[in-house]
């Protein structure tokens, strides 16, 4: 027993060892690893549609941090996707926290409401994206057709194409999508900790506001690391629904532009619009993924800090 | 050794006979396209061309039209690729023409190239060595397509002037019937909406000082224009910022609004959705009367043969076949899209009236000039314009912003 495990191990562990983990290293590295490497030597060149011409330095960095043409379009959708974040921060993990608790009390039918509010995550983004798109139209979309029954119709607007509205009708679509996810991370989390610690609280008479900020918040902790950071990396990466509701080009006029759009037209090229230029699509890539990597590990280190273990 | 030697020549010499009859009792050809809905037509006109030409074979794959480019330079860029390639036009043609992907074609390799205007040709033309890269397919005009149906209802004409135009959707507003179907939540409609009721406004001298520098976009033909397009959006469908491009398709298939400016390619489309709609053309109103009245045109793309191809000689006789005028007949009569070939025999009424305004055309401006660079005339005139329409700008900050964007590469308007 005792010496079993300081002898080298057998060979036949090794292998097993390797057959087990030397697929997924290799599957990574061939689908991940090696095309952020590849983005990033890219970057560095200059391109004629997908071939590659001549070496440019750090050209296609400055064009897209400091030209006159990209940086006014990159930073404008920048500035798009921490709005996101913040609204998304708000509303999808700070409705899914409110919308957990509700559920972690058992109302009537909360067997029901815990599939129906997952229900949507598993949608598809584009079918998500369609409906809404359907659902906001202003001349037959239930949105607006609502709003006249109720007669309220000076609320009636065209919601995706009024530059006001059109990037907070992003928001709520996809908050509406991707509720369920916190909302289930953060009950798992609620039915983690242990009833003696909030029967104590209630027997030394907290109130439900002392309840959830002293007792349940802090101790969903965990949970909130893994929700707050999926929901950066993934505002800094959205895509699908601003792609699907309002195309490629951020209509209206830029309003809904974001990181994401911006490097897919950049890159390939816009059909009706724009040509692809890779070099610049690249470096955008390089300096969205350098972005996320950094800010991610520090929010991640942050956040595990207020963990308390229990 | 010496026996296993000659043993392992002969299997080679062997197989390298074997192979070469057989490919020469049958070349195989592989065609690209993004033309998915074309499929049963171009099937069709592939029978006949192997019909015409024993020994040789086409492949036909499509791919979804906006992963097509991406799909395409791809396989290039890895050496390799269809021998028979459906190309874009313009900016797009050039991304693939310029890594030298693509056969240059002249009137020695391709004499039907004859078969084709000027203008058709120049939108498969590399800029930097002039060479011809392509066959081209179709042509295109933005004008607008109406509803003869409602407009006989109303008793109206197809108007000619823009005072004409604003009487005729005024009439048909107090009749609560939508004037025009256009919306402009997507981004490109704006540019079709431009093409289809401005260019007479325009005009072919504008389109010349533009190339010569003589006149940029801050022109005051630019910037009237515009004022005149802010004008008729308040006939627009209701709503139309929020109209995206499928819905006010829908709008008028279902022949609930008189007009939409737009392309000719929307009426095959308008047609087939719904059958009972009789349909008319009129290219965009003049100014005052008098003046000349004109369609946007541009080339869709054309057919070229991949450089690195193996069987350029067959791929040379199949494209030089889709220039022929008896494929251009097929293709405009099956398709209800208009082929550049000359000499072609029209059937539908409607393609030949949009033949006909095809012939006196100003181009579809930013994409046949500016769309080569970045900010391309497109991405600026559509969200220029799009900003104009909902309100937040006036015509002259609309002109101004575009002159700006295109100055910033355009050589003839930093003077």
């Amino acid at each position: 027993m005792l010496v079993s495990h300081k002898q080298a191990p057998s060979l036949k562990r090794q292998l097993w060892v390797a057959f087990l983990v030397v697929p997924p290293i290799a599957f990574m590295s061939l689908f991940v690893v090696y095309p952020i490497l590849s983005a990033f030597a890219y970057a560095f060149y200059d391109w004629q549609g997908l071939a590659r011409g001549e070496f440019v330095g750090l050209k296609n960095f400055r064009e897209v941090l400091f030209g006159a043409t990209m940086a006014p379009v990159v930073w404008n959708a920048f500035l798009h996707n921490v709005y996101a974040l913040i609204a998304l921060m708000v509303i999808q993990n700070g409705g899914g926290f409110v919308l957990a608790w509700l559920l972690y009390k058992e109302p009537f039918g909360f067997r029901f409401h815990r599939i129906a509010v997952f229900v949507p995550v598993v949608l598809s983004t584009i079918i998500v994206g369609f409906l809404w798109k359907l659902f906001l139209n202003p001349n037959f979309g239930i949105v607006n057709q609502a709003l006249y029954a109720l007669g309220l119709d000076s609320w009636a607007k065209p919601w995706l194409g009024d530059s006001s509205t059109a990037l907070g009708a992003l928001i709520l679509a996809n908050a509406w999508h991707f509720i369920g996810f916190p909302t289930l991370v953060y009950l798992a989390g609620m039915q983690r900790i242990p009833p003696e610690i909030i029967e104590a609280a209630r027997l030394d008479g907290t109130n439900e506001w002392q309840l959830l900020k002293n007792i349940v918040w802090p101790l969903v902790a965990p949970s909130t690391t893994i929700l707050f950071t999926l929901l950066f990396i993934g505002a800094f990466n959205w895509f699908e629904i601003p792609y699907v509701m309002v195309g490629l080009d951020g209509s209206p006029f830029g309003s809904t532009d974001v990181l994401g759009l911006v490097f897919y037209r950049t890159a390939f090229g816009n059909q009706s619009a724009s040509i692809q230029n890779f070099g610049l699509g690249s470096a955008l890539a390089t300096l969205l993924f350098l972005f996320i990597v950094v800010f991610a590990s520090m929010l991640t280190l942050w956040l595990r800090r207020r963990e308390i273990q229990f | 050794m010496k026996l296993t030697r000659r043993i392992l020549m002969a299997a080679a010499a062997g197989s390298f006979l074997f192979s070469g009859t057989a490919a020469m009792a049958q070349t195989e050809l592989s065609f690209w396209s993004w033309r998915q809905e074309d499929k049963a037509f171009y099937q069709d006109m592939i029978k006949q061309f192997q019909e015409k030409n024993p020994g040789i074979t086409v492949k036909f794959e499509t791919f979804a039209p906006e992963n097509y480019q991406t799909i395409l330079s791809t396989a290039l860029a890895a050496g390799r690729g269809p021998d028979v390639i459906q190309v874009r036009a313009y900016g797009n043609l050039e991304t693939i023409a310029t890594p030298g992907y693509l056969l240059p074609l002249d009137k020695q390799n391709v004499p039907e190239l004859a078969n084709f205007p000027e203008s058709a040709l120049a939108a498969e033309t590399l800029r930097s060595d002039g060479k011809v890269y392509a066959v081209p397919f179709a042509t295109q005009a933005q004008l607008v397509v109406y509803n003869k149906k409602i407009f006989q209802d109303a008793g109206l004409t197809p108007p000619k002037t823009w005072d004409e135009l604003m009487k005729a959707a005024e009439t048909l507003k107090a009749k609560n019937i939508t004037p025009f179907a256009n919306g402009t939540a997507t981004a490109w409609q704006n540019e079709t909406i431009v093409g289809g009721l401005l260019s007479s406004m325009l005009g072919k001298d504008f389109e010349a000082d533009i190339v010569s520098g003589k006149a940029n976009f801050t022109d005051p033909r630019f910037v009237n224009a515009l004022a005149k397009l802010k004008d008729v959006s308040q006939y627009f469908s209701p709503n139309f910022t929020g109209v995206d491009y499928p819905s006010s398709q829908q709008l008028f298939a279902a022949g609930r609004a008189a007009m939409f400016a737009g392309g000719s390619y929307e009426i095959a489309n308008f047609k087939k959705q719904n059958p009972s709609l009789d349909l008319g053309v009129f290219p965009a109103p003049v100014l005052k009367a008098g003046d000349q009245a004109l369609v946007a045109t541009y080339y869709d793309g054309g057919y070229a043969v991949n450089a690195k191809s193996d069987n350029k000689d067959a791929a040379l006789k199949f494209v030089r076949f889709l220039a022929t005028p008896e494929y251009g007949t097929a293709f405009t009569n099956t398709l209800k899209n208009l082929s550049p070939i000359k000499g072609i025999k029209i059937e539908d009424p409607i393609t030949q009236e949009v033949a006909k305004l095809a012939d006196n055309s100003m181009s579809y401006l930013m994409l046949v000039r500016f769309r080569y660079q970045e900010p391309s005339g497109s991405v600026l005139l559509q969200s220029n314009v799009q900003k104009m329409l909902a309100g937040q700008q006036t015509p002259e900050q609309a002109a101004a912003e575009i002159n700006k964007g295109i100055a910033t590469y355009y050589k003839p308007f930093q003077k």
